[in-house]
């Protein structure tokens, strides 16, 4: 075998003929200048959709223009953000408060906006974290994240955070099977004592998330969740790999059986199991991180116990479905007739008629069971099969004319195939190994379906390079005719699991300007320069103080010692469309605040030198921004400096 | 052991950027009538990445001993698969192993109507997993299947210190920059 090992292959000198042709997926000449017009917003006019893209790794979403891929903005969501201090000031911090202390990041995977009658309603946008399994929820109207919840008794919140279609819930999935409850216990003897929840949260008509309840399922790995729609609504479809159980070298071991699991779950059944009392309440310490927008401010709370389902105790409730190859996606189509399975080791896509689910169930058609969980026939459930359609499909999406497109990572193509004939109609390749791919509302009855967006995982050639670490690249096709068309390419932020599109009307006109200055309750606010003043507690300080253009009040301040903590709490008095001013302090050992007209933010230092520091605005406001500046003088420890402050020497 | 590689590497470089200028004079004169040809031969396939190993893809095609399995890559127009980030494990049957097939059977899977026959026979010599010689070896003790990308599995077995996948026995490996290539001397043909 050595022998074998050190052989080394002789190469010849044949030439590599294909190694570089043509590179760049473009057309030239008409073609080409024509893709420029379809793109092209003139300066001064608006896309027509928007795009929000997970950041990935970077536990934030970007908010992207289409088609012109111009991106407008980072939300900070799950990682802290110093470019506005969100997670450094006082009023964020509670956002990254979870059952395992502050977590300051955060991997951020699946964003769905909210639905009502199987429409994007465009209120809000959901984002899950895979890493310490929460959900965030952001406003739409200001753009910034006002809720995170955390997710107890699970690990690797990946099938998430998909939107039933009148936003009644949310589903958080567990892709590492654990111990449930948490127990110290030899990783080898995972099989049949490790479990999979999976979390039904419900969402209120304020858009605020409550865990209602876990369906307590075997340790599979639950990867990708889709809900029913239309004929299907009220149920949720969620893909399972490793059934095999496998705890170590999964790339081998999670491989071995012929076919995983879809498991079907009848969310309207358990929720009135649940309402009328049923399931156990068990153990499960998380966090709930609040934010209001009158205080400015966010609030956690430690949360104690949920309700806790047995799949085996409510009949009719939970199935699993056989599927080839541990699956990754499962997407439901506009009419929730057809659900699309992709086994990502498979060349095939599997696809389940509702209908037929249905017949299995009603004649109890299984084919055995898993855990007592009854098995429905794989052949009398699946409807078709597009069959070599490309290698490693991932993730299908809709457009609402008879068609799906899914992607294929290792052979990096989106494929269009037709649903009820399942014959594929066009492929092109994607710049290169495509992950998920987008279609404005392709998660709805009612896709919006102008433009698809691929996003792949990797970049190589496309542009210039900058260095071994490269932005992922996304490529924006054309969809309105038969054969696909790839008109333009931009690069993302983080790495972009899924996105969510929706068309710009259905937002722009709600998206708030500034925050009422009357409306701020926040409990150190100053609404004018006359409440600003300066109050010692202790050996904490805290400043209450206002910014206009072009001036902070109190500017100077004296009296400060050296091991104070200083609270700077400022509001801007500005009461106008995009005039944000910014605060920065010498030697603060934490962010700069941007903070926007109306609003209070706070931030802490705590002076270790003697001697007289600035302070200054960091965001270019006005034509004396540069003047725009103030001093803290900072004396001994023991130093009798009377504490005073003072704006132009008043 | 590197610089041996390196050393084979260097011609192959030269060639490279030689048929680089080649098709660069060609591109030029052909400019206006390829826009539908030009999109076929894209992809990860035709990327210079400069790594510091071939992919299994620019492997094959530097082979004497795999010219009929590179034609038949580009017959059935696989070649992005096979320069995936992968890792792929890739059996690869030299010319002689395409030999033992039928000619006329081997002339008919060439033709542009058997293009998709062509690629799952293809697809049954990828692996979309990482499988060093080790992990067959272990495989075999531990009576794991190969998952191929054609959908069916393959069988490891360990015969006498030959190794044997599917029935054919690997006679040499070569470390690619996205997995393994083994060399095998038969085609492994899929048994659906």
């Amino acid at each position: 075998m050595k022998t074998i090992k050190n052989i080394i292959l002789v190469i010849s000198t044949v030439g590599l003929i294909y190694s570089c042709g043509n590179n760049n997926g473009g057309k030239s000449g008409a073609m080409a200048s024509n893709n420029a017009e379809k793109v092209y917003v003139a300066p001064g006019e608006h896309d027509e959709y928007y795009a929000f893209m997970s950041g990935g790794y970077s536990g934030n979403v970007t908010v992207y223009g289409l088609p012109s891929g111009r991106m407008f903005k980072e939300i900070p969501v799950f990682s802290q953000f110093p470019t506005s201090g969100y997670g450094y000031s006082e009023e964020t911090k509670p956002m990254f408060n979870t059952s395992f202390g502050f977590v300051p990041w955060g991997d951020a995977h699946h964003p769905d906006i909210s639905q009502t009658n199987g429409e994007l309603d465009g209120r809000w946008l959901f984002i899950n974290e895979n890493n310490t399994p929460r959900i965030a929820r952001i406003s739409l109207t200001t753009f910034e994240t006002e809720e995170i919840i955390e997710i107890p008794n699970s690990a690797g919140n990946h099938a998430s955070s998909f939107v039933t279609e009148n936003t009644e819930y949310i589903v958080a999935g567990t892709r590492f099977a654990v111990p449930n409850p948490q127990k110290d216990m030899p990783i080898s003897d995972m099989k049949g004592e490790f479990k999979g929840p999976l979390t039904f949260i419900a969402i209120d008509d304020e858009g605020h998330m409550k865990i209602d309840f876990q369906l307590n399922m075997p340790g599979f790995n639950y990867d990708l969740a889709h809900p029913g729609r239309n004929k299907s609504h009220g149920w949720f479809f969620f893909t399972s790999y490793n059934t095999e159980e496998a705890n170590t070298l999964l790339e081998v071991n999670a491989s071995q059986n012929d076919k995983d699991y879809v498991v079907a779950v009848n969310w309207k059944m358990l929720s009135e199991y649940v309402a009328n009392g049923g399931g156990e309440k068990v153990a499960g310490t998380y966090a709930h991180n609040v934010y209001n927008e009158k205080t400015h401010s966010a609030t956690s709370t430690m949360m104690e116990g949920v309700i806790s389902i047995d799949p085996r105790k409510v009949e009719g409730a939970v199935y699993y479905i056989p599927i080839p190859k541990s699956p990754h996606g499962i997407d439901v189509d506009p009419s929730g007739e057809y659900i699309v399975g992709s086994g990502k080791l498979s060349t095939d896509l599997s696809i389940y008629s509702f209908t037929k689910i249905q017949q299995a169930i009603a004649n109890k058609d299984f084919e055995g069971d898993a855990y007592g969980i009854p098995v429905l026939n794989y052949e009398n459930t699946l409807t078709g099969v597009v069959t070599q359609a490309g290698l490693g499909p991932l993730h299908t999406e809709f457009d609402g004319r008879g068609n799906a497109y899914t992607t294929f990572f290792i052979s990096s193509e989106v494929v269009k195939w037709k649903l009820e004939t399942w014959e594929v109609l066009d492929r092109l390749p994607t710049y290169y190994s495509v992950g998920h791919l987008m279609i404005p509302g392709g998660n709805s009855r009612t896709p919006d379906a102008k433009y698809m967006v691929a996003m792949n995982k990797i970049t190589k050639d496309r542009y210039l390079p900058t260095g071994p670490e490269l932005e992922h690249s996304a490529q924006l096709y054309d969809i309105t005719s038969d054969k696909m068309e790839l008109i333009y390419d931009f690069p993302t932020h983080g790495e972009p699991h899924y996105a969510a599109g929706i068309a710009a009307s259905k937002i722009k006109d709600n998206v708030k300007k500034y925050y009422d200055l009357e409306d701020n309750d926040h409990p150190y606010v100053a609404k004018s320069e006359s409440e600003t003043k300066v109050v010692r507690n202790g050996n904490e300080v805290h400043v209450y103080m206002t910014m206009i253009r072009s001036h902070f009040a109190p500017d100077n301040i004296e009296g400060i010692k050296v091991g104070d903590k200083v609270y700077f709490h400022i509001t801007n008095l500005e009461q106008d469309f995009d005039v944000p001013h910014g605060f920065a302090m010498i030697g603060a050992n934490t962010a700069e605040l941007l903070i926007m007209p109306g609003q209070t933010k706070t931030s802490t230092w705590e002076p270790k030198r003697e001697g007289v520091w600035p302070f200054y605005c960091t965001d270019f406001c006005s034509a004396l921004h540069q003047e725009m500046q103030g001093y803290v003088r900072v004396s001994a420890k023991n130093s009798n400096t009377e504490l005073k402050w003072s704006l132009d020497e008043e | 052991m590197k610089t041996t590689l390196k050393l084979i590497l260097w011609p192959l470089l030269t060639l490279f950027i030689l048929s680089c200028n080649t098709n660069a004079e060609k591109d030029k004169t052909a400019d206006t009538i390829t826009t539908e040809k030009s999109q076929e031969k894209t992809g990860q396939a035709f990327i210079d990445d400069k790594s510091a190993l071939p992919n299994a893809l620019k492997l094959a095609m530097g082979s004497e001993d795999h010219t009929t399995l590179v034609a038949a890559v580009q017959a059935a127009e696989v070649e992005n698969a096979l320069v995936n980030v992968g890792p792929l494990t890739v059996f690869a049957p030299t010319n002689n192993a395409f030999e033992k097939i039928d000619q006329n059977t081997l002339n008919d899977l060439l033709k542009p109507e058997n293009k998709s026959q062509l690629a799952l026979i293809l697809t049954n010599h990828v692996a979309p997993s990482n499988y060093p010689i080790e992990m067959l070896v272990k495989n075999a003790e531990k009576n794991r299947k190969l998952y191929m990308a054609s959908g069916e599995y393959l069988e490891v077995t360990n015969v006498n210190g030959d190794l044997l996948v599917g029935g054919t026995k690997i006679v040499a490996t070569v470390k690619v920059s996205n997995g393994w290539v083994h060399i095998v001397d038969d085609v492994i043909l899929p048994k659906n």
